[in-house]
């Protein structure tokens, strides 16, 4: 378990005058400060972390938003800003000595522009409403990932957020045209818009993805795509993982894009079939999901070529869906694989580390051994076109010491991903769960370049303290370029 | 000239230069010397000597280069894969007559995107990681070599476009993607600008997944689609395009070498006068042959439209402060490509941000370049502008 900062004990002395500020700001039921209310807020999808918040606010305008921030830049108080709450990395996790500063009702669509094709929204709509409200014009939102009933667009923007089809159209950073953004003095700042490229430096690029730490996002520009006219997708199961994982290979190579390549192992197939009966094969040890879309003559075409590969890496079970029904059908066992694990543990650890997708038979095979090392199983589902793998640890949290055995095993999977040559966190961001596994990817100085960019746009570091970075080194220290006697010493370089 | 060729004694040029308070111009090839205001810097840093393909692997998709390599070479090597760089950077120094020796960290550091951009996106959607020295004279990382990853900012977005104002950019990993089996473009002649404008709208917003769309005034005028892919399915499309233009006339294909020309004079754009102030004005889409017509309405201008109208090119001697709050009032901006030295001293290439924006653009340059090092007048900083 990772530690948060510690609360700031003046602070929570002034609980009462902070409270009564933000009333005044946010009146009516816009700020809770009852245990009993405050209780849904003390996590995230990431459940084994818990916190209570001092408080919560829940403005509803932009110029609510910048009076809380700048309230709470001058008094010092820091601001945990939450969407949905569907983080699986613990970063809309509370502070107890923060206010959580909820964007649930900025609701509205505010523009739809079908001849720039751009949506522009609030940030508290969820990411599948986004596509809802242009579907009957024949488009869609790409993005889509798999809490899109409930997460929200500006929590998206946060963790740049992917899906299942992200490995055709891009994340959400590859979606996102404009934000605005108060900042934490209460500045309202747009960047971006329907234009594509940014006039200056691309501060938009790091926004997206930036786990609520540089502003609050109070609107968002989204391209927006035609969808496509066809979408067909293929069950493949093969005998052994590595004929999977060759098979993504050569689809690949083939300079074939899928929508969606998706696989499962053998306990995640075995789960999700048994809970949906997706027609899954229970007699193979890997199982993809191809989807391909476009117009029906290249779905078709495409669709052959896949089969070839499939079988050529040893394919024992080729499954090409007939109908719109079987299509869904495949995917529902796929999207059905988290919950289908309770099956086998009443608890699941999702982890979400990217390897080079060479590397993947040697990963799984390494992951079973940790498994037995552990005595925790595991069941692996991933977004195979991309190597980001969502090994799901199963434990039960109800035995003592099995949560702290799950999260070492998880640990050991990132340490894994990254020496194969990967990266910690491929969609899920970094939170606080992963924040202090960050040394094993990046140096010292590393972080510090990386937190400058924090210091640039809050320098007292109010929010969301607690993650990404392993240590809080203040913005003074960490700008610091000694010259003394005309000579420059960088102490960051003398710990490295 | 300084020309290191590893990151150690790059960083002891740049903290050397910070102690004595000295500035440094960073180059790679040096083709984009002329865009930005003239300026005197101390020193510049020839970033050549950081050039080779350290890694490349077809099936992952990954390429990771020194930054001094050439854009060519990288070019040529996946090209040998079947693959390409899918943001289709151009040299940029064809525009003042310097092409031929572009660099990959020059073309990131510049941000550039051809016309493929509307599909696949620009320079900043591929570059997965990098190696570089900040203007503190450390060495550091950032990003990773995969392509889904979201551990820690995403600084490769920031560095890409920044003009050598950040970061020395040391080495660059970038994504690849399979070379299309084939490609086909398709003109409407003799179109107005605005119909123009409206079939680029109605096939953006089809199924035709369109590649890229421009629009070459002249006569006849022509409107161009290119779309990308496997035969069935781009003749599939090409009937769709033709359907839901049918009132405009019909859609001719091009041969390979006519399609190859029109994107190259698209891309290079070297034709436009060459004695006008040469602008690139970013647009909502839907915008481009409006503000072409409005700033040209004598129809004088050389110009043309990429990205299906978000982009106009446009080689006028109209006022830089008519053409920015036109672009701006449109909800785009316009930056200055090339002009003679005195308008380039006086107006500045890039578009001037608002407020709040212009106020973080610099804290983050201080973030990185705290001393300014990497300053000076080609972008409104320099020597006067220092924080020390
Ligand atoms: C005097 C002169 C003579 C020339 N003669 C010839 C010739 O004979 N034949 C020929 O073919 N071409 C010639 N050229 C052409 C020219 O060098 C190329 O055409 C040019 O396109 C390559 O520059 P570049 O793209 O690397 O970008 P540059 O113009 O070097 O750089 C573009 C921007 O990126 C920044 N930048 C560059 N590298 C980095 C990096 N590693 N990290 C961070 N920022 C970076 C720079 O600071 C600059 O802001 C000549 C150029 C000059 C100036
Ligand atoms: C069952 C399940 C499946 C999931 N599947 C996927 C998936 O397929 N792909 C994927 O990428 N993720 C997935 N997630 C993770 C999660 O849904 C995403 O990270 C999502 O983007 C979070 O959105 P949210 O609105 O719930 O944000 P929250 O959880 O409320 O917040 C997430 C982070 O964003 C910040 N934040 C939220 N709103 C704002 C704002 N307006 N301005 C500034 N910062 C803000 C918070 O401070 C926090 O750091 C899944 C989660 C669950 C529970």
């Amino acid at each position: 378990m990772v530690c948060l900062p510690q609360p700031d004990a003046e602070t929570l002395a002034r609980r009462e005058d902070i409270r009564a500020a933000l009333c005044a700001i946010v009146p009516g039921e816009g700020v809770i400060s009852d245990q009993d209310e405050l209780r849904p807020y003390e996590s995230d999808g990431l459940t084994a972390y818990r916190q209570m918040p001092m408080l919560v606010v829940l403005p509803e305008t932009v110029e609510q938003v910048s009076q809380v921030l700048r309230y709470c830049h001058a008094n010092k108080v820091r601001v945990v800003p939450r969407g949905a709450g569907t983080s699986l990395s613990g970063g809309a996790l509370p502070l107890s000595d923060a206010v959580v500063l909820g964007l649930g009702k900025f609701k509205s669509i505010l523009e739809i522009d079908y001849d720039n094709r751009v949506v522009v929204s609030q940030p508290g709509v969820t990411n599948l409403a986004i596509t809802e409200a242009v579907q009957d014009r024949g488009f869609h939102y790409a993005p889509d990932p798999s809490s899109q009933i409930a997460c929200t667009i500006g929590g998206n923007i946060a963790e740049n957020a992917g899906g299942v089809h992200c490995l055709k159209y891009g994340l959400t950073t590859n979606n996102v045209l404009g934000v605005e953004i108060v900042l934490i003095d209460g500045d309202v700042v747009r960047i971006g818009g329907k234009q594509l490229d940014p006039a200056g430096l691309d501060l938009l690029g790091v926004v997206v993805g930036s786990e609520g730490l540089l502003g609050v996002v109070t609107e968002v520009t989204l391209r927006i795509l035609p969808r496509p006219d066809t979408a067909r997708a293929v069950l493949l199961g093969f005998p052994a993982v590595a004929g999977a994982g060759k098979c993504v290979a050569d689809v690949i190579e083939a300079g074939i894009i899928p929508a969606g390549m998706e696989m499962m192992d053998k306990p995640a197939i075995e789960c999700a079939e048994a809970f949906v009966g997706a027609g899954y094969p229970l007699d193979v040890d890997a199982l993809l999901i191809v989807e391909l879309d476009g117009p029906a003559a290249e779905c078709d075409y495409l669709i052959t070529e896949v089969e070839a590969i499939a079988r050529a890496n040893g394919a024992s079970f080729v499954r090409i869906s007939q109908n719109e029904e079987e299509r869904l059908r495949f995917w529902a066992g796929r999207k059905a694989a988290f919950p289908a694990t309770g099956r086998l543990a009443p608890d699941y650890y999702c982890m979400d580390g990217t390897i080079p997708r060479r590397r993947l038979p040697e990963v799984l095979e390494r992951m079973g051994a940790m498994s037995a090392k552990y005595g925790l199983g595991i069941a692996n589902v991933f977004h195979a076109g991309d190597g980001n793998l969502h090994p799901l640890v199963l434990y039960d949290a109800n035995q003592p010491g099995q949560l702290e055995k799950a999260e070492a095993f998880g640990e050991e999977i990132l340490r894994l991903c990254v020496e194969v040559g990967g990266v910690l966190t491929g969609e899920h961001g970094v939170g606080v769960e992963k924040r202090d596994l960050m040394p094993a990817m990046f140096s010292e100085v590393d972080l510090a370049h990386q937190q400058r960019l924090k210091c640039a746009f809050d320098p007292d570091m109010l929010l969301n303290p607690g993650k990404v970075f392993p240590q809080l080194h203040r913005c003074a220290e960490l700008g610091r370029m000694h010259v003394h006697g005309g000579k420059v010493s960088f102490p960051e370089l003398e710990r490295f | 000239m300084l020309r290191p060729d590893n990151t150690h004694d790059l960083a002891e040029i740049i903290g050397t230069a910070v102690q004595e308070n000295r500035t440094l111009e960073i180059r790679g090839g040096g083709g984009k010397t002329d865009f930005g205001a003239p300026r005197a810097c101390d020193d510049v840093i020839d970033m050549r000597g950081f050039s080779g393909v350290s890694q490349y692997d077809p099936a992952e998709l990954v390429l990771t280069a020194g930054a001094g390599t050439q854009l060519s070479e990288i070019e040529s090597l996946v090209a040998g894969e079947n693959q390409m760089l899918a943001f289709e950077p151009w040299d940029y120094g064809l525009l003042w007559n310097r092409g031929g020796v572009a660099t990959i960290g020059g073309t990131i550091a510049a941000g550039i995107a051809g016309s493929r951009r509307v599909s696949m996106g620009s320079a900043r959607d591929h570059l997965l990681g990098f190696e570089a020295v900040s203007g503190r004279g450390e060495r550091f990382i950032a990003g990773g070599n995969v392509v889904k990853n979201v551990t820690g900012f995403d600084l490769s977005k920031l560095v890409t476009g920044s003009w050598g104002r950040l970061v020395a950019l040391t080495q660059v990993t970038l994504k690849v993607v399979p070379r299309p089996r084939l490609v086909a473009s398709f003109a409407l002649d003799g179109l107005s600008p605005a119909a123009a404008q409206r079939a680029m709208n109605v096939a953006m917003g089809s199924q035709a997944e369109i590649a890229a769309a421009a629009y070459l005034p002249g006569d006849p005028s022509q409107t161009v689609f290119r779309l990308e892919g496997i035969d069935p399915s781009i003749a599939a499309r090409r009937q769709l395009v033709a359907e839901m233009h049918a009132e405009l006339g019909m859609l001719r294909p091009l041969s390979e070498d006519e399609g190859a020309q029109f994107w190259e004079r698209v891309q290079q754009f070297v034709a436009l006068g060459e004695d006008q102030p040469l602008w690139r004005i970013h647009l909502p889409p839907s915008q481009g042959a409006a503000m072409a017509e409005k700033l040209d309405p004598a129809g004088e201008a050389q110009w043309h439209l990429d990205w299906a109208g978000a982009l106009l090119w446009i080689a006028t001697s109209l006022d830089a402060d008519t053409i920015r709050d036109a672009a701006a009032s449109a909800g785009g901006h316009a930056t200055l490509v090339r002009a003679d030295a005195t308008m380039r001293s006086r107006v500045p290439a890039l578009h001037p941000p608002a407020s709040g924006v212009a106020k973080l653009e610099s804290k983050v340059r201080e973030a990185f370049d705290p001393m300014g090092v990497f300053a000076s007048a080609r972008f409104g900083g320099g020597k006067s502008a220092r924080a020390d």
